[in-house]
């Protein structure tokens, strides 16, 4: 990419909102660090689901799988993780200052790789199946992931790790992890503009496209299915690593694999914003979690109702999301750069004869 | 390890624990084959995967839990939930399902499991997070010294699960309506050429799905719990038993549905309660990979 041309100009405009934004919103800094895990949640999941035509409802289990990976480097590494986790609730163990970046460094690194790994190996099991199979596929992995977890005594079983606390004032953590959220979002959009735009993206698309004239054509489809995969995983991983250390706490059910909220939102994020493009997840991040933060406490209690409305409506009335309403509706605007990509308008846009199928 | 192991050891020591579990099973097994058959209906006929399905059900148990609470006998729970669910269905398909059949099939599926947040989550705040049981008050019954019991409301459940299961499969194979719900499952288009209204087809499959579900579910309560959240576990049950016995293969969905609660039983009472769920799940996982290396003989994917 050239970074003084137009194309560039949205990415220097993030990064210099995402650098001020925690010093001019001082009081919601942790609301906008959770927008860029948001921002995260919602590209990874559009790498299959958009991109390649894998709905997974499952890949919340990397992000949990990063969280633990990371803990258990983090206490591994100057402790026994198992007695660390039966005496967290009696003694408080103190990491020193180099403990513990060295052990958070350490750990990111092995959260990514790890996750990256377990996708792959989860790959074996979950891509021979297609379509709805694979949704319930990958659904029953995050809750089977979940469930084991609970019941894994060594990482504390259901009652999760009290991580190491941050060693210095709680303004600099804030800080501190803002930027790591900020850094892994704005790198992982520069990563993906990139991805999309060499033949590997094109090869996801054409697995979307269709499968079988795409393996006709000699693409290895499961090593492209496997390796999407891991390539979200392995930012999953890291996401996870570091919002486990934001919480200081984290246990199997509601943080690390909440089946039916951060998974469930990732996929929301992607249908609001408009599938299989780099920006549609990126705007139905933003939109869902500002909506989310502004009226969540007008709920009383009935937040997860309407969630699952929320759900319903998007899917069944409005499934283009707001990035596909704007290229049916401007085509214009979108002509020129996606020229090149698509020369004609998809076919499966095109109005059904009546009666049709 | 140790733990399973001296459960098995406590099996082979006294053979007619077996027994009792294995009819506590075959009776929990009934109602899962019930509400399997109304999956496989479903799927089977629009194309729609219904991951509401145990949400349906928690629903019927509720209903029957509150008549218990008013002073109403709860066997009266079966009926009133049927009807009551019969109604619910038919508005889930008008605002929702109408508009999904047509569409891919993740759709549905998404749309259904909104669907199934919903209910859940109301029923959580109308109700409570606890575990609910109504009680038939009817009297249990021991043998061989008191190591097998059966209860009467199981083995009344047992009865009305077949009943009811025998009633719809003879309704589908002999009444006129019955005869064009299979006919638009085989060809939609050409039931539309012959002057069947799919359309209304579809309204009343999902209909009677949903109502089976509520009586399923009315069972449910008087023989085990309901609670807000065991619905996706009984979607997840469902999904297995469906995919393990394939849509069209109707009498093999009951066979499975029988399978999974003897299954059920023997792995709760070996591991231990607390792995009912994650046993479910990895049982699904199971089935799929089975699945997926049986096509892959065939050089096909599963969908």
């Amino acid at each position: 990419m050239n970074f003084a041309s137009r194309q560039a100009l949205p990415y220097w405009l993030i990064l210099v909102a995402g650098t001020i934004a925690p010093f001019v919103f001082h009081q919601y800094s942790n609301e906008i660090a959770v927008l860029w895990l948001m921002i995260v949640f919602a590209s990874t999941w559009d790498i299959l689901g958009g991109q390649m035509g894998y709905n997974s409802l499952g890949n919340i289990v990397f992000f949990g799988a990063g969280m633990y990976i990371c803990a258990v480097v983090q206490i591994g590494l100057f402790y026994d993780v198992g007695m660390y986790t039966a005496g967290s609730r009696t003694t408080h163990i103190v990491f020193t200052n180099a403990q513990y970046f060295s052990g958070f460094a350490l750990g990111l690194v092995a959260a990514g790789i790890g996750a990256a790994i377990l996708a792959i190996a989860a790959g074996w099991i979950v891509f021979g199946l297609r379509g709805p199979y694979f949704a319930i596929g990958t659904l029953g992995l995050a809750v089977a992931s979940a469930e084991l977890t609970a019941s894994w005594d060594w990482v504390g079983a259901a009652s999760g790790i009290s991580m190491p606390v941050f060693p210095y004032a709680p303004e600099t953590q804030k800080l501190f992890f803002y930027f790591l959220l900020f850094a892994l979002g704005f790198s992982l959009l520069l990563f993906l503009r990139w991805l999309y735009s060499t033949s590997f993206g094109l090869a996801l698309n054409a697995i979307r496209d269709d499968e079988e004239k795409a393996e006709a054509m000699g693409l290895h489809t499961r090593r492209y299915k496997r390796t999407a995969w891991a390539i979200s995983a392995f930012f999953l991983g890291i996401a996870g690593a570091v919002f486990g250390n934001m919480t200081g706490f984290i246990e199997p059910r509601d943080i690390a694999f909440p089946t039916t909220t951060f998974n469930l939102f990732m996929v929301v994020m992607v249908l609001l914003g408009g599938k299989g493009t780099l920006w549609g997840p990126v705007i139905g991040a933003v939109i869902f979690h500002t909506f989310k933060e502004v009226t969540w406490t007008y709920f009383l209690g009935w937040q997860f109702v309407a969630l699952g409305l929320l759900i319903v409506v998007t899917i069944v009335y409005f499934q283009q999301g707001v990035a596909g309403w704007l290229i049916e509706k401007y085509p214009a605007w979108f002509a020129p750069r996606d020229a090149l990509k698509r020369p004609e308008a998809t076919p499966a846009l095109a109005p059904q004869p009546e009666g049709a199928e | 390890m140790h733990h399973i192991l001296s459960n098995i050891s406590v099996l082979t020591a006294a053979p007619v624990l077996n027994f009792g579990l294995l009819i506590d099973g075959v009776l929990i097994g009934s109602i899962f084959a019930l509400a399997a058959y109304g999956l496989a209906l479903v799927w089977g006929v629009m194309n729609v995967k219904n991951l509401a399905q145990g949400d349906f059900i928690m629903l019927g148990g509720y209903i029957t839990w509150t008549l218990g609470r008013y002073g109403l006998s709860p066997l009266l729970g079966v009926p009133v939930a049927f009807g009551f669910l019969w109604c619910f269905g038919w508005v889930i398909y008008r605002l929702v399902i109408r508009k999904v059949i047509t569409r891919d099939l993740f759709t549905s599926l998404l749309a259904t499991f909104g669907v199934a947040i919903v209910i859940q989550q109301s029923l959580n705040l109308a109700f409570g997070p606890d575990t609910q049981s109504a009680h038939s008050g009817l009297p249990d019954w021991q043998f061989a010294g008191g190591l097998v019991m059966v209860s009467a409301t199981r083995l009344l459940g047992f009865v009305l699960a077949i009943l009811l299961a025998l009633a719809v499969i003879l309704f589908m194979k002999n009444s006129r309506t019955g005869q064009a719900i299979r006919a638009t499952a085989q060809d939609a288009r050409a039931a539309r050429v012959l002057g069947i209204d799919t359309e209304k087809v579809y309204a009343f499959t999902f209909c009677l799905n949903a109502a089976i579900c509520g009586a399923a579910g009315a069972l449910v309560a008087l023989v085990w719990n309901v609670q807000p959240f065991f619905g996706t576990t009984y979607s997840i049950r469902l999904f297995v038993i469906v995919t393990a016995a394939g849509i069209g293969n109707l009498p093999a969905v009951i066979a499975a549905g029988f399978g999974m609660g003897v299954f059920e039983q023997f792995g709760g009472f070996l591991l231990g309660a607390e792995f009912q769920q994650a046993l479910i799940v990895l049982l699904l996982l199971g089935v799929l990979a089975y699945r997926q290396l049986q096509y892959m003989r065939i050089r096909q994917a599963v969908q």
